[in-house]
Parts: structure tokens; C-alpha cells; sequence
């Protein structure tokens, strides 16, 4: 029988094991990362809504504070979402007959809820408390972005577990005086004139504030 | 070399007449033109139902949970871990045959090692599967490796479940490595003396362009000896490291420090009894007795008898040092082994590997393959119930009688323990029909050399 390998059989031998280290550490890359890609975690991704809230609008334009709304956030783990008669204190004057709204006002009338999409949707086996988190000095901003600026409420993080360590490991980072939770674009440089790093080293020690990263602390 | 010549005929490692070319044509004929003996199909075909249940289980874990098989509070690992430290153990005897023996400059591993390396392969896999499915979510078993993830942690590196896994890991990656580089030229044989163009396709492309050349054996024997050296650790490292999975927990009857020796002997032990059972019905099948000998079954006998002691010892000594430490709780477990509700299981496993292995002091017995495969059955089994005992006798009561229970397996347990013996025989199976089942190249060593002749191959330079 003739020779069954060509000559080019060499080549293509020797070249297989570069390519085939090439697809492994793509592979590997890919593995690596795919959960950070903004197609596994819908981060920056706004989502359409029932009625088309604008944050913009109302908290950067009218300048409403967050506790407006989300009443249970210094005392509650979950934030709150606002019953259909908060919104309709100022609807029932303002803009009471805009199509727009049409699904609030039936709400109202009904006793029902407006079924809103929850866009920060942790899973069920983390255990999170709004509560300890404004408490101890941690801003709405941090975590949520600059709320002020969406016109349609997005994520701003991804939320995988590594962000959350980011600053369990290390507070001092994120740390702001407990007076300005609730503001947007706070900046420590142009407030106080101090850096990050000083103003989070002096919080800390005022307010306790610890590293938490023991499973249990979110796994419960 | 020499050895086999001057002892008497019983002792030869190789029958009479044989010369290179006859072993080449014997040992490739069975793969390239040999037609199967009807054991084959008949074993093979039997193994595949087996290795189809296992996928059913694995298919019916996956939509159902981990909850169809037996482990519950308190006792939280069953045939999960029984099964995967059982079959671990069995790949060890392929690596101390292929790597120590070869090493130790045993010549009469040449004709074993190769099924012993496969019987390591296909061992490992099955082992691998366990740990994998008892997580219950095996797509995240990417955890268990240290990556940069996107979780922001690495595993618990103090844990002895994570030298696990690169135990394992390392030891499939040498296992594997090793069993090809020693196949290489014998895929050349194969891709040279086949007569059909897939066969001459497929071989030549594994025998990564072997052209027999000085400085191809020259390299080939450096890798060998490097990944003999390599693998001769991991024979003692893996079963010490998987020991450690119980040595590190503090329940009486685990936490105990003979543990690794003896975990690595009863490796030993196991494997042995598995190269005995499988390469016993190759043998007669295939008739190749002439290269697989009595002397071959006889050391391996010997092998087994004195690992089988290193054995006992281990269980004397757990026993003795539950008395010795005065602790009631390990003082207790003794007890419980002895005369609690598994005593069966305890009193069957001293039977079956360290009374019944004992006939193998009677040197006509060592020669009697229906002896030798009684034997090595009973291993198979005593070494199974030894980890059963270990595991289940050991959680089932601890410290706090409030929270005693009993454990059996399931039916899913026992599916999937059938189902990978059926994985295991179908792939050994198909490595006897598509791969040299005795290493062509090392065999030639063992050839008689007529006066005059070079030396033609590689120990034969060694052993001189």
C-alpha cells in the first residue's frame, strides 16, 4: 500500500499542537470569564417596565431622596417599593390623565398591584439586608450607580459574587458620612476636601465598620 | 535478561520459540486480523447493557437530585465515596506495576503492564465520575479548581477534598501520559503491518510519526524513565492523600494515622486482585499464556499475599489503638465494628482479605488460576467492604446518640455501582480489541538472543 501521510503531514502535525494550545487557553479564557460578560449578568441592560419610571426625572430633575419611595430602607432589608398611592399624591393633580400612567391609576382603583420587574435580583441563596448597609455608611450610589441619571432603571453592577467581595474585603473604599446616603455624585475630594482613603480609614474606625467575609455572612 | 535462560522452564517469563517476529505477529494479529473469541462479544455486549445503566442513572441523578441515592443525616457519604476510594484503589496496581516494577528493573511486569496502565485509565475514570456526580451540580465542578472566577474565591486549600482533586487530577494526567508515550511504538507496529487504510490512518496518526530511528528510542526511553519517576510518587501520594479525606475529619474510626500506609497497601491489594481478574480470562481466551506465564500469575500472587499482610496489620493496629488511646469513643466504635448492627460487614471483609488470601502460601495454589481467581474475587469484595465499613460503621454512630441512623444504598446506588463494572469491562473490552494488549516493543527484550545477534532492544542494554 502507498504512504497514507503526505508529506504536509509534518507541518500540520507540528502546527496542531500550537493550535491546540490556542483553543485550550481560549477555552479556558472563556470559561473563566463568560460569567463577568454582560450577556450572562444583564448588567447596563435597561429593562422595559409596565409604566416607563424615569429615575431621571424624578430624582435627578425634581430632586425627590430615595427614602421617598423606598420608605423601608433604613430599617428593613428589602428597600420597598412605593404602593400605587404614592405615586397617585402627585398623579391625581400632575399629569392625572396621561395614558402613560393609564396602569397606575387602575392600580389604584382596583387595589392592585403594578407588576413592576425586579432589576437588582439577587438569588435566593444570598442573604442581603438594605438596612446594615445605609446604616453603616454604604451610599445608594455605590452599588445602584447614578440612579439620577436613568431614564429606564438598569444595573449598574454585575452583581457576581466577586463585586460583592471587592468591598466586603475592603469597606473603607466605599465609606461615606452617614449624611449623605441618600445624595447622588457625592465626591469626599470636593465635600470635604479629604481623599477616599482618608475619609474611609477615619468611618471605619467611627463606625465600627468590619470586613465581613465569613460564608455565613450572606450563605445563611 | 539473562534470568529467565537459566531458571527452570516453570520459571520462564516468555514461552518457548518465540522470536521477535512471532511475538510481533501474535500480539498484533489480535488486534489487526484476529477474529474475537465469542467471550468477547458475549462479555463485551453484557458490559454495554451495564454501562447504558449508568447513563440512565447519571441522566435520572441530573433531573432528580442527589436525593435517589441513600447517604441522609448522619451518614453523608455511602457508595459515592465507597465507590470512588474502591476503584481509586484499583488504578494503583497499574502504576506501581508500570512505574516501581519498571524502575525496580522487574522484568516480569513487561507483559502485564499494559493492561495493568489500561486497567489504571478506565479505574480512574470511574473513580473520577463519583466525587464529580456527588456534588449534585457537576456543571459547577469547575469550582474545585483554583481559577480566577468570577466568584472572587479559590477553593479551601486546607481542605483534604481539594488535594484531592489535584491528587486525582495529576494522577489521571501521568496515567494517561505514561500509557501512550509506551504505546507510541507499537502504534507503529500496528500502522505497518496493517492491511486496511483506516487502520493504517488511525495508528500512524498516534504513533506520532515513529519511524523506529536511534534518536526517536533514545528520547522515548528518557520520557519513560522521567514519567516512571514521575509516577512512582503518586503511587504512594494519591491513596495517602485520599486517606487524608477521613484521617483529617475527628470521627472515631477516621481519625487515625496508620491510615495512609495502610490506604496505599490495600490499593496495592485491591489492584492486584483486579490485574488477576482480568488478566486470568485474557490468558485463556486469547492464549496467550505463553506470555503471560505462571511465573507472571505466581509473583503477582505474592504481591497480594504480602500487601494482604501489610493490611491486616492496618486493621490490627485501628483495633488495637482504640484500646490503647482509652478514648470511649474510639473504644466504642471497635466495639460497634465488632458486634453492631455492620458486623456482618466487618467479619466478611477480616474473611475475605485476610483469611481467604492466605491459601496463597501453597506454591501449587499460586499456579491454579481457579485458586488465583477465587482469591483475587474475594479481594474484590473485602476491599469494597472495607470501605464500606470505613465509611458507613464510622458516621452512622458518633458522638451523640441522639443523632445515630443507619444507611443502606439505594437502588440508584447500586444501578450505578453496576453501571461503572460495566463501563469499566466495556472500555477494557474495546482496549483489548483496538490497542496491543501486551507491550510488543518491551517484549522483545525478554527474547532469547542467538549468539551473534545485536541486542535489539531497549532493557535488554539495562540488564546486562
Amino acid at each position: 500500500m502507498a504512504q497514507v501521510f503526505p508529506k504536509s503531514s509534518n507541518t500540520l502535525s507540528k502546527a496542531s499542537i500550537v493550535v491546540a494550545g490556542i483553543v485550550l487557553g481560549a477555552v479556558g479564557l472563556a470559561t473563566i470569564n463568560i460569567n463577568r460578560t454582560t450577556y450572562v449578568t444583564t448588567q447596563s441592560m435597561p429593562i422595559e417596565q409596565v409604566v416607563q419610571f424615569t429615575h431621571t426625572h424624578h430624582v435627578g430633575s425634581l430632586g425627590l431622596d430615595c427614602r421617598f419611595c423606598h420608605t423601608a430602607v433604613e430599617e428593613s432589608s428589602y428597600a420597598g417599593i412605593p404602593p400605587s398611592k404614592t405615586c397617585m399624591g402627585c398623579h391625581s393633580v400632575v399629569w392625572k390623565d396621561a395614558p402613560i400612567l393609564e396602569p397606575v391609576r387602575e392600580s389604584f382603583r382596583n387595589d392592585t398591584s403594578v407588576e413592576w420587574i425586579k432589576v437588582h435580583d439577587l438569588p435566593e441563596f444570598v442573604y442581603f439586608n438594605h438596612s446594615i448597609h445605609v446604616n453603616k455608611g454604604i451610599g445608594c450610589e455605590s452599588c445602584h450607580g447614578r440612579v439620577d441619571q436613568m431614564p429606564l432603571m438598569m444595573r449598574q453592577n454585575s452583581l457576581n459574587m466577586e463585586w460583592c467581595l471587592a468591598c466586603h474585603r475592603a469597606p473603607e473604599q466605599f465609606l461615606r458620612p452617614k449624611d449623605q446616603i441618600y445624595t447622588m455624585g457625592w465626591d469626599p475630594e470636593k465635600a470635604l476636601g479629604m481623599t477616599q482613603a482618608e475619609l474611609g480609614a477615619k468611618l471605619k474606625l467611627e463606625n465600627n465598620v468590619q470586613s465581613r467575609t465569613n460564608c455565613a455572612t450572606c450563605h445563611r | 535478561m539473562s534470568q529467565s535462560t537459566h531458571h527452570a522452564d516453570q520459571d520462564a517469563l516468555i514461552g518457548p520459540g518465540h522470536t521477535m517476529a512471532t511475538l510481533t505477529d501474535k500480539i498484533s494479529d489480535i488486534v489487526l486480523t484476529k477474529k474475537h473469541p465469542l467471550q468477547w462479544f458475549a462479555v463485551t455486549g453484557i458490559a454495554a447493557i451495564f454501562a447504558s445503566l449508568l447513563a440512565l442513572t447519571v441522566v435520572n441523578l441530573f433531573f432528580t437530585g442527589i436525593g435517589v441515592w441513600g447517604p441522609n443525616n448522619p451518614v453523608g457519604w455511602g457508595f459515592d465515596i465507597i465507590n470512588f476510594v474502591w476503584w481509586i484503589g484499583i488504578g494503583h496496581a497499574g502504576t506501581l506495576i508500570s512505574a516501581i516494577l519498571l524502575l525496580l528493573r522487574q522484568e516480569w511486569r513487561t507483559s502485564i503492564n499494559r493492561s495493568a496502565e489500561a486497567m489504571t485509565v478506565f479505574a480512574v475514570m470511574c473513580a473520577g465520575m463519583y466525587p464529580l456526580l456527588h456534588t449534585g451540580r457537576p456543571w459547577l465542578a469547575y469550582w474545585l479548581l483554583p481559577i480566577p472566577n468570577s466568584m472572587g474565591i479559590w477553593p479551601q486549600f486546607r481542605s483534604p477534598l481539594i488535594w484531592d482533586v489535584f491528587a486525582v487530577s495529576t494522577y489521571a494526567t501521568v496515567s494517561m501520559l505514561f500509557w501512550y508515550v509506551g504505546l507510541i511504538p507499537d502504534f507503529a507496529v500496528l500502522r505497518d503491518k496493517a492491511t486496511k487504510k483506516v487502520q493504517k490512518v488511525v495508528y500512524g496518526m498516534l504513533a506520532l510519526g515513529w519511524r523506529n530511528a536511534a534518536r526517536h528510542w533514545d528520547r522515548y526511553e528518557t520520557a519513560y524513565l522521567l514519567l516512571a519517576g514521575m509516577s512512582t510518587p503518586l503511587v504512594l501520594s494519591v491513596h495517602t492523600v485520599v486517606s487524608f479525606d477521613f484521617a483529617a475529619g475527628i470521627i472515631p474510626g477516621w481519625h487515625t494515622t496508620v491510615f495512609p500506609p495502610y490506604f496505599v497497601a490495600g490499593a496495592i491489594f485491591a489492584g492486584f486482585a483486579m490485574v488477576l481478574t482480568l488478566s486470568i480470562p485474557l490468558r485463556i481466551w486469547y492464549g496467550v499464556d505463553d506470555l503471560i506465564t505462571d511465573k507472571h500469575l505466581d509473583n503477582m500472587a505474592k504481591v497480594l499475599l504480602a500487601t494482604g499482610w501489610i493490611v491486616t496489620y492496618g486493621y490490627g493496629l485501628e483495633a488495637f489503638m482504640c484500646f490503647y488511646s482509652g478514648s470511649t469513643y474510639e473504644e466504642f466504635m471497635l466495639l460497634n465494628r465488632l458486634q453492631g448492627p455492620y458486623a456482618f460487614q466487618y467479619w466478611s471483609l477480616l474473611l475475605t482479605n485476610c483469611v481467604l488470601p492466605q491459601i496463597m502460601w501453597v506454591p501449587k495454589l499460586r499456579r491454579n488460576i481457579w485458586a488465583l481467581y477465587f482469591v483475587a474475587m474475594s479481594v474484590n469484595i473485602g476491599m469494597w467492604l472495607e470501605r464500606y465499613v470505613i465509611i458507613v460503621v464510622s458516621l452512622h454512630r458518633d458522638f451523640l446518640p441522639s443523632s445515630w441512623g443507619m444507611y443502606a444504598g439505594s437502588r440508584w446506588d447500586w444501578a450505578m455501582f453496576l453501571g461503572t463494572l460495566g463501563f469499566f469491562t466495556t472500555m477494557f473490552m474495546l482496549f483489548i480489541r483496538f490497542l496491543p494488549m501486551i507491550s510488543i516493543a518491551e517484549m522483545k527484550a525478554l527474547v532469547p538472543h542467538k549468539p551473534g545477534l545485536a541486542t535489539g532492544s531497549r532493557h535488554a542494554a539495562a540488564h546486562h
